[in-house]
């Protein structure tokens, strides 16, 4: 591991832009028991305002781990995924996430705390759509268990 | 699982303390196996009794993003609308380990689940001039000797636009 104070404001390149489908969000939205008719029927979207059917609110994740990979392959963060325990997660929409957006994510580490042999790492991914306007920014803690822990 | 509520709510008539409702979230380890293929979190520990055993875990445990994706369901179905939710958040303070009961029917005739979770809202804060409300969950497994899965679990739903500020009014 490297000195902490060196790795907030770390930014990795972007991965490769992620396409919304209608399959994903139905699929998504039933694995998390999410029954509204928006997220499934696009007529029900539609009636209330959306483009097409709209994306549970924890969805943001699908493509924030897809950037937050780039954090955990880097070997200056620490991150070892067997000792990995999830601590905390913000997700602020600044839209809804709807079918046929296409979103690209880029992470960058935004703290490190040591906490008694163990990292907190905390990132921020930005999600933009295919115009590069701000949909979501998606805060992730994970906590690294220390190798005496 | 309620229906969506016909009638959404009115910003003006909601105050601190103010019930949204609760439900009981039942969970199996089919669950986890659909949430890992949804979300692409294909962490062993989700589904495989030996790898999470060997990493010192008391066996299969959920995503904590399952728990925070089912959870927010009780605020959506409330809000009438799932694209309302603006802001959510929380930390994961205790696992949620998930019985084997594959195969298994309850006398309900649904799949037997291996854990079951409790979440209930409550208005936290009303603001006003952003058109919003900030609902408080409670996530607990009562299974468990510490039950509270969830803290600080907190949707902020926009129910109104903003109002404008005297600048932009002029």
């Amino acid at each position: 591991m490297s000195d902490p104070q060196t790795l907030p404001g770390r930014t990795y390149p972007p991965a490769p832009p992620y396409q919304v489908g209608r399959e994903a969000v139905r699929a998504f939205a039933a694995a998390v028991q999410a029954v509204h008719p928006a997220h499934h029927d696009v007529a029900a979207a539609r009636a209330l305002g959306h483009a097409d059917v709209v994306a549970p609110p924890t969805f943001a994740v699908v493509v924030a781990q897809r950037a937050e990979a780039a954090v955990v392959a880097d070997p200056e963060a620490g991150i070892d995924f067997s000792r990995v325990v999830h601590a905390d997660e913000r997700f602020v929409h600044h839209r809804p996430i709807v079918a046929g957006d296409e979103l690209t994510g880029t992470v960058r580490i935004h703290a490190v705390k040591e906490l008694g042999g163990n990292r907190m790492v905390t990132t921020v991914t930005e999600i933009t759509d295919a115009d590069g306007a701000p949909v979501a920014d998606v805060t992730s803690t994970l906590l690294v268990r220390g190798e005496e822990s | 699982m309620g229906e969506p509520t016909a009638v959404r709510p009115v910003l003006a008539e909601l105050e601190k303390g103010q019930a949204i409702g609760s439900r009981r979230v039942p969970l199996t380890r089919a669950d986890l196996v659909a949430y890992a293929a949804a979300s692409g979190d294909h962490n062993p520990i989700h589904w495989n009794q030996a790898f999470a055993e060997s990493v010192g875990l008391p066996g299969v445990i959920a995503h904590g993003m399952l728990t925070m994706g089912v959870a927010v369901q009780l605020v959506t179905d409330w809000a009438g609308d799932p694209g309302a939710v603006v802001d959510y958040q929380t930390r994961f303070t205790a696992m949620v380990p998930v019985e084997d009961t594959t195969g298994r029917i309850s006398e309900d005739g649904a799949p037997a689940p291996g854990a079951v979770l409790e979440v209930s809202g409550a208005v936290g804060a009303v603001d006003a001039a952003a058109g919003t409300v900030r609902i408080d969950l409670t996530v607990n497994d009562p299974a468990q000797d510490r039950p509270r899965v969830l803290t600080k679990a907190q949707a902020v739903v926009r129910l109104a636009a903003p109002q404008k500020t005297e600048e932009e009014r002029a």
